[in-house]
């Protein structure tokens, strides 16, 4: 098998605080994105474990991977949760989780947790889309545009560069800056000519890094373009796969002339942790706690 | 909310805004539309809205370029019939 | 990739498929034009994405055509494709009284005389092959076009769709190279399709998924050969719709050649449609005749 360059590493975590035999809710969400899936456990509303890891062929079983994953040597079983919102592209396939939310809702729901109230634009790059979501200070979403349907600016067109140059996904953001000046952006933004773009550089003498610089500033640019649309307002935060792209990001910042928040944890957690926090209010509602 | 489906690609940007504030889910829009672009549901985006609101259908969102091209010709531009069927005014087109 | 025709009047090669009195109409606008030089030489040249093709024209007559592919070099391919014409018409670049360049580097072709845009080329091209057409599609490798245009050949309205590979010809190759099958097989290849199989990407690099998963399904080739074919083909009806289709349509471009692009087309749009015998040389043509045009000096 061809070494797969874009393939991302598995994580997980657990807290080593929290007992959650002592909890009253305990509440997880599971997003099954293209590319990879995540499960988290909230207990009371605290981060209790995560799971992230690759998305299979099949959906539902990535789900069961990923939330097995996260309970792993934690001693809770998915018995032991009362309540499972499932999102991403995954979402409607999870047949253990009690609700389908999207991703929009939960990333802001989860960027609101893992960044505090004062986030109010999140930018959230996955395998397969690209997502600009505006909230208030209680993560509710007010505006919001999804593209999935172009390559550019997904993870898939970082994929398919990482593929044509045969570097690592994960070096891909370092790389990028080991050029003496930056290079003028790819002009084409179509992945398809973008790629092709390339080749024409890299046979006029272009080494890889000057290459994936010019590419990672169209990325930038296109990303800043669609955010401009829904109008970025301060505090600005990134959240999936290519919020660990630092060469695409630290570009985004630097034309949008606004640092985005450090993140706290893997940023790839987001949306599960938005639908932990949605499955726990969705409880109370039951419960009649709110 | 402002909801924005559709996408930008190499050729421009193409985006249905629909503001779910102002939505009060009549549906006029579905019926107007003449290849059923909209349609009547529960806010995705917003799972403690208690009213139905327009959306894209799934199936439209990354073809509206086409969905609605029919719509747009190139010269003699005519007023969308989606636009002229909401009277609040919560449909607005980005190209 | 090089058409070896001599001496042939375009206008006699109009396709036979043509329906009745077309053709006929087509030669007096293919005539030399009145006053046109005894012998004149012109030449057209069409510095495409993916090709430069170049055609050469005495008296309404093509002396030769020759494409070579632009590679990186779009300006040496051009400049190559001529030199190729010129050796097969027995001629020097002295012999040329004109050449208008067209296409996406037309402003690179340093040795023409004159340039005109692609719809301009594609509208005059479609008037002398088929006096009946009124829309003219143009489907290049990386730019899709369409165009209503006068009875006089005038362009009325065009639209074009650029800048993404889902609805060029590229969307054709990239889906080939997935399905591991030439690209000038999936034309017919597509013929034999039993199943209309939808797809839903739009993209070209997310429809490459698509077409694995498809693959995966245990879904022939054939079927997914359709399946791009009417994919691609309903993004093309869809860009003439917004000009407003009227019969004639002539169908251009390297991908006019597709046969499998040609049926999805024709059934989308419910409509015969006219193609010249060598569609990809259709934008080269219109640029040689415009040559001929102002070598007179009209």
């Amino acid at each position: 098998m061809a070494t797969e360059y874009w393939r991302w590493p598995e994580s997980r975590w657990t807290s080593p605080e929290i007992d959650w035999k002592a909890g009253r809710i305990v509440t997880a969400g599971i997003d099954v994105g293209s590319v990879s899936s995540q499960a988290v456990v909230m207990v009371d509303g605290a981060l209790f474990c995560y799971g992230s890891l690759r998305t299979g062929s099949n959906s539902p079983e990535s789900a069961q991977r990923a939330m097995d994953f996260a309970l792993a040597e934690t001693g809770l079983v998915l018995a032991d949760i009362h309540y499972i919102v499932g999102t991403g592209y995954g979402r409607v396939n999870i047949s253990f989780a009690q609700r389908a939310l999207t991703e929009i809702a939960c990333h802001a729901r989860g960027a609101n947790f893992m960044y505090g109230p004062t986030v109010k634009t999140i930018l959230d790059m996955g395998g397969q889309d690209c997502k600009a979501i505006r909230c208030d200070a209680k993560g509710k979403v007010t505006n919001f545009l999804m593209n999935d349907k172009c390559a550019a600016g997904t993870g898939r067109g970082m994929e398919v560069f990482a593929d044509l140059l045969s570097v690592p996904i994960a070096d891909m953001g370092r790389m990028s800056f080991e050029v003496e000046a930056e290079p003028e952006p790819v002009s084409s933004t179509c992945v398809v000519f973008a790629k092709s773009e390339a080749v024409g550089l890299l046979r006029k003498g272009w080494p890889k890094e000057k290459v994936l610089a010019a590419y990672s500033s169209a990325m930038a640019h296109r990303v800043v373009e669609l955010l401009q649309r829904i109008q970025v307002e301060e505090d600005f935060a990134v959240t999936g796969g290519i919020a660990k792209n630092e060469g695409v990001v630290k570009r985004i910042e630097k034309e949008l002339k606004i640092k985005a928040l450090e993140p706290k944890f893997d940023t790839q957690i987001a949306g599960a942790l938005g639908g932990a926090l949605f499955a726990k209010a969705l409880v109370e509602k039951d419960r009649g706690l709110r | 909310m402002l909801a924005h489906y559709g996408y930008k690609d190499g050729s421009g940007e193409y985006f249905i805004v629909v503001d779910t504030d102002k939505c009060d889910g009549c549906g006029r829009c579905v019926s107007a539309c003449p290849y059923g672009v909209f349609e009547i549901g529960e806010d995705e985006n917003d799972p403690f809205r208690e009213t139905v609101v327009v959306k894209v259908s799934e199936s439209h969102r990354k073809k509206i370029k086409y969905s609605c091209a029919p719509c747009k010709p190139v010269s003699g531009k005519k007023s969308l019939p989606c636009l002229e069927s909401c009277a609040p005014g919560a449909i607005g087109h980005s190209w | 990739m090089r058409a070896n025709v001599k001496g042939r009047a375009f206008a006699a090669e109009v396709d036979p498929r043509a329906k009745p009195g077309a053709p006929a109409a087509v030669a007096p606008a293919a005539a030399a034009p009145d006053g046109l030089e005894e012998g004149m030489n012109v030449a057209g040249v069409d510095c495409g994405a993916k090709s430069a093709k170049v055609l050469i024209l005495r008296d309404g007559e093509v002396l030769a055509r020759s494409a070579v592919l632009s590679g990186f070099d779009p300006k040496a391919a051009a400049a190559q494709a001529l030199d190729e014409a010129l050796i097969q018409a027995g001629l020097s670049r002295s012999d040329l009284a004109h050449v208008t360049a067209t296409g996406t580097g037309k402003n690179e072709v340093d040795f023409a005389s004159s340039s005109i845009t692609e719809v301009g080329a594609d509208a005059r091209a479609a008037n002398a092959l088929f006096p009946a057409a009124r829309t003219v599609i143009d489907i290049g490798a990386e730019e899709g076009r369409a165009i209503r245009i006068s009875p006089q050949g005038k362009v009325i309205d065009f639209a074009i769709n650029e800048k993404c590979a889902a609805g060029a010809g590229t969307f054709t190759e990239t889906m080939a190279r997935t399905l591991e099958v030439a690209v000038e097989d999936m034309g017919p290849l597509s013929l034999k399709s039993q199943n209309a199989v939808p797809m839903n990407a739009q993209c070209a690099v997310f429809a490459e998924s698509e077409v694995v998963s498809l693959i995966h399904a245990k879904h022939s080739k054939e079927d997914i050969a359709r399946a791009v074919h009417d994919a691609i083909a309903d993004r093309i009806a869809s860009m003439a719709r917004k000009i407003g289709i009227e019969k004639d349509i002539v169908l251009v471009g390297g991908v006019a050649k597709n046969v499998g692009f040609v049926t999805s087309l024709k059934r989308n749009l419910k409509e015969e449609l006219f193609i010249p015998p060598y569609p990809e040389y259709s934008c080269a043509l219109g640029a040689a005749l415009t040559a001929a045009e102002r070598a007179k000096g009209v």
